[in-house]
């Protein structure tokens, strides 16, 4: 199952030999990691020459503050000609957690973008309007980092 | 044949009554409520209302208004979020007085299981409130019952009680950090002078009168 997936990776890998640093593969998925400065490069490519047309679903991820790099960005495409599932994930570090944006390859990591955003504090460099999209606008900190604590910071935690 | 004609059969022309009596008892029996159902307490709420088994137009409050401008009391049913904050204290704002609120569910009243950064922790932290219930959520029975304990409260008001609240009154009782568009981080700020300057077409919200008056 995960053959039609190989050959993808083969292809990304012939075409620049730098976009893939590792390949993951588990339950018939396959993960790319992919350094950030090539994602949007990565993700175009895809896109135009290989029929990735949607992006299903970008996500970001905190892996706790002790681990580095400690942020990872998923991008979850998928091709509504040939119906295969690519998923390439970025790392970031703590000190540095900026990613270049691919708004302007789907037009729908708009809202996802300003989710990771919102939520775990990756800063997706030329998004058009990066603020956030769940919590309030004055929320302080960023609500699904692991060290963020359950009550919140001051004045949202009311002690 | 109808009540009014066995009315002036027996009583006289001038009735002398308290005002707070009678007034009390007119808005009792009329209690429309507000629509804001924010989680599965609304489910017991709409249970109550439009349920030929429960039936709360026996008591004179099946009215659910989608217009607070229109509604005398608040049934606050469900978890209120840190988000919604601004938006329940705005409706409450709008309604006219006299008006009450009913916290509805362990959620409404302290937050409930939910005690964390997202749910205000009681209702009673923006909005004053006469009838808590508990319950997770509430049988249909309990939103009855609170609704007559509430009818029998407006019995023991007085008219002179209920006027407009003065709006430094109003200002204070809003709690820091549950407005919208407030301090941000810097990068939000970035994107709140351009809201300001008209260079970005959406901006997050539009200001409250409290806001405004925050600022100003």
């Amino acid at each position: 199952m995960t053959q039609k997936l190989q050959e993808f990776v083969e292809i990304l890998k012939a075409k620049n030999d730098s976009w893939v640093t590792e390949v993951a593969e588990g339950h018939g998925e396959v993960t790319v990691f992919t350094p950030r400065e090539f994602i949007v490069e990565a993700c175009t490519f895809l896109k135009s020459e290989h029929g990735f047309d949607m992006l299903a679903d970008l996500c970001g991820g905190d892996r706790g503050p002790e681990e580095d790099p400690r942020f990872e960005v998923n991008y979850h495409l998928f091709s509504t000609t040939h119906h295969s599932r690519l998923r390439l994930k970025v790392l970031l570090s703590e000190d540095d957690p900026h990613v270049e944006s691919v708004v302007s390859i789907w037009k729908t990591a708009d809202w996802h973008e300003r989710e990771t955003y919102d939520l775990v504090g990756v800063i997706f460099d030329g998004h058009p309007d990066l603020r956030r999209i769940l919590l309030p606008s004055d929320f302080d900190g960023h609500a699904l980092r692991k060290d963020y604590p359950l009550r919140g910071y001051e004045p949202y935690s009311m002690n | 044949m109808g009540l009014e004609n066995t009315l002036f059969e027996s009583l006289p022309d001038v009735v002398t009554v308290k005002l707070d009596a009678v007034v009390n008892w007119a808005r009792k029996s009329s209690l429309w409520p507000a629509t804001f159902g924010l989680a599965c307490c609304a489910i017991e709420m709409m249970n109550s209302a439009a349920s030929s088994r429960n039936d709360l137009s026996r008591f004179g409050a099946e009215t659910f208004r989608a217009s607070p401008r229109q509604a005398d009391v608040m049934i606050v049913s469900g978890r209120v979020s840190r988000k919604m904050a601004p938006v329940l204290r705005r409706v409450y704002d709008q309604m006219p007085e006299p008006k009450w609120v009913i916290s509805m569910g362990a959620c409404a009243t302290s937050g409930g299981v939910f005690d964390n950064y997202a749910i205000v922790q009681g209702v009673d932290k923006i909005v004053p409130v006469d009838i808590y219930i508990p319950g997770c959520p509430p049988r249909p029975e309990m939103l009855v019952h609170a609704i007559m304990m509430l009818q029998d409260k407006i019995m023991k008001e007085s008219v002179k009680d209920r006027r407009d609240t003065f709006e430094p009154e109003s200002r204070v009782s809003i709690v820091p950090g549950t407005l919208p568009v407030t301090e941000g981080t810097a990068l939000e700020k970035e994107t709140e002078i351009e809201v300001s300057q008209n260079r970005v077409s959406r901006p997050y919200t539009i200001p409250s009168r409290h806001e405004r008056r925050r600022s100003s």
